[in-house]
């Protein structure tokens, strides 16, 4: 458990000893904890279910699983990585970061946080149970389109359910960081002072209280389609099937900026640090993340360009997509801007985030391909945006979060991790997501399409590679677990209060001893 | 990009070393005017990323390179410039429009659907599809072919590479006309699908209840196969698609025979577009195979069945329609599709049987009343009602089935 546990003694008082410590904790840094525990289990979980669709995708013909468990395998990989590991992760480094980032002694609503994280581990494992009942898991893909996913058996009620538990905890938890960021920020720390990690949070919090209410009310009207008579996006009952992709999308759009928000913002605290310098354009950085959190609710139909909509509608949303490549590229060059003539260092944290801003471009460059609305007649639906959507998903987020791991590691358990090792960890990473996804884009362009058990011989060799590459992926991981587990339980040399050199420059977070005490800023610091 | 091209160079020389000619990196540029409209387009924008990432990464690169602490740089501590902010907001949307002129264009003239010579309606079904030549009177069902579907199983022990085109050929192909404006109307029949022929430059989805349209004029001779790319299911892998473009000449012949031939055999053989182009029907006393062509007159009676007629008949319906989910073997799948072999409904009344093959259950198994001809429904459930371990003695008529 946190090395916090043993580090009271100039505080009144500390955590609760044993378990139930962990159940009825209000404190940020305990729940923190709960969160990133929770987002890596899941994280290896869902990790799992993709090395069952790499294993049956190695060679051609169907060697190991049903084709019906084949398509459940995608469906829950997507649904778990998303809302079990990396929203949980995003939320995990709020919960630790935000309050000391800005000088606060907790969030605004402890008993809050601590039920928005409790609902998580039970919706996790009812979304894992529907595995086992009748019928199988959802099998329609993350997206969960009608009149497909109305087919679920037994599990049908429950990964519905399951999407409204996780809805409200992320709701909750994202009324709490509004809250706390708006109310309880330190003297002196203005809005436009705040660490970006904060403001890409605020905009992120504002994107999930909009969307996950329309996502909720999307499968809601799944649910009453197939228990209680209604033809919402039924055609025979007068309803649109194509009604729930747009609903969806309104939710699926920004929900990809949720994910990918925060990242910015944590590649945005690392990268000044280890090049000694300002962030670079800090001022235009808040903007463009504006934007972009804008315009992620106004290009959702360029996930349906195949649907048959009028031309006016195919061509407004091509526009609207290709516009976000603009603020998108301004946080870009800021990155190298701040780079530029700085003192640069590679620690571990630093690589991530090198390799972020390298790859998570490639994935915006694909992502810009894929809004050119004619072009992707051709790429919709193939194995090229599964290529773009995991370099801008793991290379891009979860590049970030380990990013983030490394960087604030030593301040959570006041423990230096091992820098050989993660360095190990980085290269055999990197060096595997682009041997797993980098073929993607040729199988995608070559004619394969996404959601599919088995292929024709021509796509043979590089889905040998992929697979290849997802496993050294796979169980690159475990060194990261034993990396973090190793600073968790007290090992490794002792990390300074700066733990990077002149990080205090960089972060409130900085000037605390490392370990971060069990409470932080009972007496708010002020900030010039 | 570097990676990149790299990885191209490095790919190309695999490819190469292996004389393996099926191999593809890049999109085809295809058989239409639009395909190649839309090529364009893609290499287009790939080349505009590629020189804006050989800027950025170069300049990336180059920093990571030359400021570095280790080289003993004094960091310096800008964190601003308005102008070159400015210019790079304004720049890179001048390239967006740049890109967004042609792409207008193109996407313009992928929905021109007017002026066509011909209309074929497409529809989805898991998993197989529809074709009906509109104007023809003509239409059969296309599924995986014989061979493929064997291999496909799981632990078939059927080696993929044995197999002509695996999962990639159907037992009755979309014969098209080249030259000729060909219109397509797509709609599911049960849940979306998404027809996709890459060498056509386009896919679109086929939505139950509403009807999404696209065109093709093929200019070369040739076949030309797709896939499913809307996740349909169970079986989403295994529903391609075959396009065949004859000269004018040899469509219309091709065309002639179909409509000639409203009996025709069952045609058990695999892969054989060019057998079934010139495929001589042999007549066989009963009815209309599945999927074969045939004129869709009003549903005709048809003969009375013999029970052999009808078993070897059934089974074929049972393979088109049946077994994607209830299984070869007539289990089925636990919890989701039920097992023929023992079954309440195959082993009980009669009525009820028929009822539930043409009305269906929704929103699982499709009304088959519009699908099958009388004799197949009769002939499917004689067969089922004798097969997989199911000994009912009952020989249906399609007198029978046209009493519901």
């Amino acid at each position: 458990m946190s090395v916090s546990a043993i580090h009271d003694d100039h505080h009144d008082h500390g955590p609760a000893k044993g378990l139930m410590r962990w159940v009825t904790t209000t404190n940020h840094k305990d729940i923190g904890t709960l969160y990133m525990v929770t987002s890596l289990i899941m994280f290896m979980v869902g990790g799992a279910m993709a090395l069952v669709i790499r294993a049956e995708l190695f060679e051609p013909g169907m060697q190991f699983v049903d084709p019906m468990f084949f398509n459940s395998m995608t469906t829950l990989h997507a649904l778990i990585m998303v809302f079990g590991a990396v929203m949980p992760a995003f939320a995990g480094l709020a919960n630790w970061m935000i309050p000391m980032m800005i000088g606060s002694p907790d969030m605004a609503l402890p008993r809050l946080n601590n039920w928005s994280f409790w609902l998580l581990p039970f919706a996790a494992l009812m979304l894992v149970s529907t595995l086992f009942m009748e019928g199988g898991a959802a099998a329609a893909g993350w997206t969960l389109y009608p009149p497909l996913v109305l087919q679920t058996g037994a599990a049908f009620p429950f990964t519905i359910f399951t999407i409204h538990i996780l809805g409200v905890s992320s709701i909750l938890a994202a009324i709490n960081i509004i809250v706390t960021i708006l109310n309880m920020r330190a003297p002196g720390m203005t809005l436009m002072k705040m660490p970006l990690f904060v403001w890409t949070w605020l905009i992120t919090a504002f994107l999930l209280i909009a969307i996950m209410p329309v996502f909720a009310g999307a499968v809601t009207m799944l649910l009453t389609d197939k228990f209680f008579g209604t033809s919402f996006f039924n055609a025979a009952g007068g309803g649109d099937p194509v009604l729930y992709q747009h609903l969806f999308w309104f939710f699926g759009h920004p929900e990809v900026y949720v994910l990918i928000l925060p990242s910015f913002g944590i590649v945005s605290q690392i990268i000044p640090t280890f090049s000694r310098k300002p962030l670079f354009g800090y001022s235009s950085m808040v903007y463009a993340t504006a934007s972009i959190g804008f315009l992620s609710f106004i290009v959702w139909a360029h996930h349906q360009y195949t649907v048959g909509m009028p031309i006016e509608g195919e061509l407004y949303f091509t526009y609207a997509t290709m516009l976000i490549a603009v603020p998108t590229g301004v946080k870009v060059f800021n990155w190298i801007s701040t780079m530029w003539k700085g003192a640069i260092t590679f620690e571990s944290p630093m690589l991530w985030a090198i390799a972020f801003v390298v790859l998570f471009t490639l994935g915006g460059f694909t992502g810009l391909m894929m809004s050119i609305s004619p072009a992707d007649l051709q790429y919709h639906d193939t194995y090229f945006i599964v290529a773009h959507f995991h370099y801008v998903l793991v290379s891009g987020a979860v590049f970030a979060i380990i990013g983030g791991v490394y960087y604030w590691l030593p301040k959570w358990t006041g423990r230096m991790y091992d820098e050989r090792l993660a360095q190990l960890h980085f290269w055999l990473t990197t060096l595997s997501v682009n041997l797993c996804f980098f073929p993607q884009h040729f199988l995608g362009l070559a004619g394969m399409p996404r959601r599919i058990p088995d292929y024709a011989l021509q796509f043979a060799e590089f889905n040998a590679w992929s697979s290849v590459g997802a496993f050294i992926f796979g169980f690159s991981q475990l060194i990261f677990c034993y990396i973090v587990f190793r600073c968790m339980s007290g090992h490794g040399e002792h990390a300074s209060g700066e733990v990077w050199e002149g990080a205090s420059e960089h972060g409130l977070e900085f000037t605390l001893p490392s370990p971060a005490p069990y409470h932080t800023w009972e007496t708010p610091p002020n900030v010039h | 990009m570097k990676k990149l091209m790299t990885l191209l160079a490095v790919s190309g020389l695999a490819v190469a070393s292996e004389a393996s000619a099926d191999y593809a990196l890049n999109l085809t540029e295809g058989v239409t005017e639009l395909s190649r409209d839309i090529h364009d387009l893609h290499m287009l924008i790939f080349w505009i990323c590629v020189g804006i990432g050989v800027l950025v990464y170069g300049i990336l690169v180059y920093s990571l390179i030359h400021h570095r602490k280790s080289k003993g740089v004094v960091p310096a501590q800008f964190h601003e410039n308005t102008k070159i902010e400015i210019l790079w907001t304004i720049i890179p949307f001048l390239i967006l429009l740049g890109m967004a002129v042609p792409a207008t264009r193109v996407m313009i003239k992928a929905y021109d659907t007017s002026g066509a010579d011909l209309t074929v309606k497409v529809t989805g079904y898991q998993w197989k599809w529809k074709y009906d030549y509109l104007d023809e009177g003509v239409s059969f069902f296309s599924t995986l072919s014989a061979k493929s579907n064997e291999a496909r199983q799981l632990g078939s022990g059927i080696d993929p590479a044995t197999v002509d085109h695996y999962l990639l050929d159907v037992d009755h192909p979309l014969v098209l006309p080249v030259g000729k404006k060909v219109r397509f109307l797509f709609t599911g029949g049960d849940v979306i699908h998404a027809w996709w022929v890459p060498d056509l430059g386009w896919k679109k989805d086929t939505i139950p209840g509403f009807i999404t349209d696209g065109w093709a004029t093929i200019e070369k001779p040739g076949t030309y196969r797709g896939q499913c790319t809307e996740l349909c299911g169970r079986d989403h892998a295994f529903m391609p698609i075959v396009v065949i473009a004859k000269p004018e000449a040899e469509y219309r012949e091709w065309l002639a025979a179909q409509k000639g031939a409203p009996i025709v055999a069952v045609d058990d053989s695999a892969s054989h577009q060019e057998k079934s182009n010139d495929h001589q029907p042999e007549p066989l006393q009963v009815a209309a195979a599945t999927g074969e062509a045939m004129s869709s007159a009003p549903a005709e009676i048809g003969e009375p069945l013999t029970q052999e007629v009808a078993m070897t008949l059934g089974k074929e319906v049972y393979e088109s329609h049946c077994q994607s989910c209830h299984q070869a073997n007539g289990e089925g799948i636990q919890g989701l599709f039920p097992a023929i072999h023992g079954s309440q409904v195959v082993q009980g009344p009669l009525a009820a049987h028929i009822q539930l093959v043409l009305n269906g259950k929704p929103p699982l198994m499709a009304s088959f009343r519009n699908i099958l001809k009388p004799q197949e429904v009769a002939a499917v459930i004689t067969y089922q009602r004798n097969a997989f371990g199911n000994s009912t003695g009952d020989l249906v008529q399609p007198a029978d089935i046209a009493a519901h």
